[in-house]
């Protein structure tokens, strides 16, 4: 079995506390990973300005360049994990063995963060609004207009308490990077395969390994890292949305609430959207935040309801191993079943229809881990109970709603694709400050453009533009060095 | 427990001394028992708990496993008054303390006292090495305090080897109430506040050598005072009993190598109110910081229990439930099951008993107890 160690600025460090990491189905146990303590994490801080130093020795451009090449070794290549080794197909069998996720998934989400990694160079032009890494790197400079701007980072390193249950999220933190500052990872226990992966393939590339560090661990862990790093990144609930709202050292990214909106002038050609409904809801097993569990619109809701649930309605769940295999197991045990129970309690309103319900139960409970099959629901009023419900599997609430009310109904929703012609529409969607993610148009909620931010723009959150004066011979010498 | 059942390959003179302590601990359990049953000596409780049994105590308690005979202690008992139901007659005109487990909510279990406490560190006293607590030196006391006994207990230790005790205020309660609550600003405040105060004692010219903390409070300070530039050694300590909360031993080496730096030397313990406090046997890198705790038997025993049969314990090496069982002349509890779970350890040299080591929150329990905040 695979032993796989803390890892300290670079350094490995095997705990005396390890856990078992095993197969959601079978119990087999994977590997052992060591367990941190939050003061180990804490001590460890102390260094971290380190990190940056080190990232600052190598330009930004030349770490595009590495990142580039770790793309490569984190798809293709066989990569030290612990004390042993991992090839591309170990890590799509590994990552599905412990977080339920079908493998075919696995390999998709590995394809996701190649990609990125691959553009990081574009990524980095659109999220900095093309400005010049190095002015970043050295904290000043002067734009190609001729003036001087600052941007500080806030941070030597980004701290990050990732999720288990989502391995999309990733990409998110792929430019820190090329932007020079560290890493500190907090795997999901469930998940820490990316991590060690994306790691393993940075330093092959050249990262330097100082730069990066990784401890697995309970939740005083996760306590550590947010309270020692000026700026993290938190994966959780709506408590842990509600926890950190408002702190400016903490980016927490949450339940998506992610919605389709039909205006008048379309929805009677809602069937000619129904693909993109459907992969809406049930592409990478329904588990993203940027999965849609809301679809609203003014009339037609019950057919509409109804042509989803037939397309998802009859999906079985099927062996992880299966190419066929749509839906991610949940393999924390009981959990399908509370979440099942939830729904049934939300059904009883009589606002609301079952509309799979004709399609067979949707709990598929197992000895070790659980199912829910996709589920569709009709609900007459925003009112209704589960009408803003989201859930960790393919779920949708087909809402009827009067177009002059959707913007006030919907609440908070991470991506919201709206398909309208409708210009007095479209502008009070783009002024709605409670959507984040506009697509004005037929794309699919899962549909991401990686040159655009994602629940705050890196770029903001990790530096902080000021003023930075100087001489005007100074910053005459700026400006030609910028020009040459 | 049983005294056939032996740990694998025991010396002659080990299993000997083995013995001996047994014999001890039995004719220990006939004298507390003729004590507590006795209507001259006996407090309330246990004489009118007498009159319930099916059996007499004075007759047929004739050694420590005849206390199976007994129910299973039940801590609801040592909830409320009156107090002096615990109070043995023969000890009625003396001064008496009361000291007080739990509380947060409800009303707390307390247990009477009047010299046990002094006792139970004096003979820990002698297990600490003098190089690191030396005689005379001051101490500071940093964990709970009010109505918990460990506050007077340090105090007293410290006086008992010569020196003045420095103490910090902390409430459990209250640290308990903040993460019930999700308060964790006013945590990490009140938890400075704590720390500060320490680090001004510390800085004060005291000469300060000796400490007790909990884990989660010592990690707090060392942090604190790397923060200065300085360290637990720095500061001048020398040696740290620590206690209160469960140790780990990954926690253990990392407070050995990187908070003390190998320069400090660290005893972990274990116990509470009821029973008094439990030794480690000194923990080693080479023992992979394995923390095995020993009751100061007769007065106090550790069983480490079949679950689902507390009469029973489990082989040498085996996971259960952890018994406690105090046998003082101030207070008898026979058979109180602890809220924490371990493995059971085999007698050696020091201590020719059973002891435990692993501890941690039992699984039966863990999810709705806080523990190890202070």
């Amino acid at each position: 079995m695979l032993k796989i160690p803390i890892i300290r600025w670079g350094k490995p460090y095997d705990s005396l506390e390890v856990d078992d990491v095993v197969h959601f189905e079978t119990g087999e146990p994977i590997a052992q990973v060591s367990q941190a303590n939050g003061g180990i994490l804490q001590r460890d801080m102390r260094k971290a300005q380190r990190a940056r130093d080190v990232l600052r020795e190598i330009p930004s451009d030349e770490l595009i360049q590495r990142i580039k090449k770790a793309a490569d070794y984190y798809l293709e290549a066989e990569l030290p994990l612990g004390d042993g080794r991992q090839t591309p197909d170990d890590f799509a069998r590994q990552q599905s063995a412990t977080t339920g996720l079908p493998e075919h998934m696995c390999r998709a989400n590995m394809q996701k963060n190649h990609f990125v990694l691959t553009r990081m160079d574009e990524v980095l032009d659109a999220l900095t609004r093309g400005l010049d890494l190095s002015i970043l790197s050295r904290g000043y400079g002067v734009e190609q207009r001729g003036i001087v701007v600052s941007y500080q980072a806030q941070a030597p390193c980004l701290g990050l308490v990732l999720p288990s249950n989502s391995p999309g999220v990733h990409t998110l933190w792929l430019p820190v990077i090329p932007l020079q500052l560290g890493l500190v990872l907090k795997p999901g226990p469930q998940e820490p395969w990316t991590p060690y992966r994306m790691a393993a393939a940075f330093v092959e590339a050249g990262i330097p390994a100082e730069a990066i560090s990784i401890y697995p661990g309970g939740g005083d862990v996760g306590a550590a890292v947010l309270a020692s790093c000026q700026r993290s990144m938190i994966f959780g609930g709506e408590a842990t949305v509600e926890r950190y709202k408002g702190d400016p050292r903490v980016q927490v990214h949450g339940p998506g609430f992610s919605k389709i909106l039909l205006g008048d002038d379309v929805v009677d050609d809602w069937p000619q959207y129904l693909d993109l409904m459907v992969d809406s809801v049930h592409l990478n097993s329904g588990r993203g935040c940027i999965n849609c569990s809301g679809i609203w619109a003014s009339r037609h809701t019950r057919e509409i309801a109804a042509a989803i649930a037939e397309c998802i309605g009859p999906v079985e769940a099927l062996p992880p191993d299966d190419p066929q295999a749509s839906l991610a197991a949940f393999t924390v045990p009981g959990m399908a079943k509370a979440i099942w129970g939830a729904i049934e309690a939300d059904l009883r309103d009589d606002q609301t229809t079952h509309v799979t319900e004709q399609y067979g139960p949707r709990l598929v409970d197992k000895e070790r881990c659980g199912y829910l099959r996709p589920t569709v629901v009709h609900c007459t009023s925003p009112e209704a109970p589960i009408a803003r419900k989201e859930y960790m599997f393919p779920f949708v609430s087909v809402v009827e709603c009067p177009q002059d009310q959707m913007l006030s109904a919907i609440g908070p929703t991470l991506v919201c694709t709206a398909i309208t012609g409708n210009e007095k529409l479209q502008q009070e969607l783009s002024d709605a400050t409670h959507i984040d993610r506009l697509n004005i148009g037929p794309l699919p909620t899962t549909q991401l453009n990686w040159l655009q931010p994602h629940e705050g723009n890196i770029i903001d959150f990790l530096f902080r533009a000021r003023a930075y004066q100087l001489p005007p011979e100074r910053m005459a010498q700026l400006a030609q060095a910028v020009s040459s | 427990m049983s005294t056939s059942e032996t740990a694998g390959s025991m010396s002659p003179d080990l299993e000997a001394r083995v013995r001996e302590a047994r014999d001890a601990l039995d004719a220990h359990t006939v004298e507390i028992v003729q004590w507590h049953f006795n209507p001259e000596t006996g407090c309330p409780f246990w004489l009118q708990k007498a009159a319930e049994l099916k059996f007499d105590p004075r007759k047929e308690i004739e050694c420590f496993d005849d206390l199976n005979k007994f129910e299973p202690f039940q801590d609801e008992w040592l909830r409320g008054g009156p107090v002096r139901r615990w109070v043995p007659k023969a000890y009625a005109d003396r001064p008496i303390y009361v000291f007080e487990t739990g509380g947060t909510t409800g009303v707390p279990k307390s247990r009477v006292a009047m010299d046990d406490f002094r006792t139970d560190y004096e003979l820990f006293s002698a297990t600490l090495p003098d190089e690191s607590f030396p005689p005379g030196s001051n101490w500071l006391m940093l964990g709970p305090s009010g109505p918990r006994r460990l506050r007077l207990a340090v105090e007293h230790l410290c006086q008992f080897r010569g020196g003045v005790c420095f103490c910090v205020d902390l409430d459990p309660r209250w640290v308990i109430k903040l993460i019930k609550k999700g308060w964790l600003e006013h945590l990490e405040a009140y938890k400075k506040h704590v720390i500060d105060q320490a680090l001004t004692v510390l800085g004060a010219g005291h000469d300060i050598r000796c400490l007790f903390t909990t884990p989660k409070l010592l990690e707090s300070l060392a942090l604190a005072l790397e923060d200065r530039d300085s360290s637990i050694a720095d500061a001048g300590i020398t040696g740290i009993f620590s206690g209160g909360t469960e140790f780990t031993p990954q926690w253990t080496r990392f407070a050995m190598e990187e908070l003390l730096d190998e320069r400090v030397y660290m005893t972990p313990t274990y116990g509470n109110t009821l029973m008094g406090l439990a030794c480690s046997k000194p923990v080693t890198p080479n023992d992979g910081y394995k923390i095995a705790y020993y009751a100061p038997q007769p007065r106090a025993v550790i069983e480490v229990v079949d679950i689902d049969d507390y009469s029973q314990a489990v082989g040498y090496g085996e996971t259960g439930r952890v018994k406690l069982t105090t046998l003082t002349k101030e207070f008898f509890v026979p058979g109180f099951m602890e809220r924490d779970e371990g493995e059971r350890e085999p007698p050696y040299e020091k201590y020719p008993w059973d002891g435990v080591s692993g501890v941690r929150p039992f699984r039966e329990m863990a999810e709705a107890t806080t523990v190890g905040v202070y």
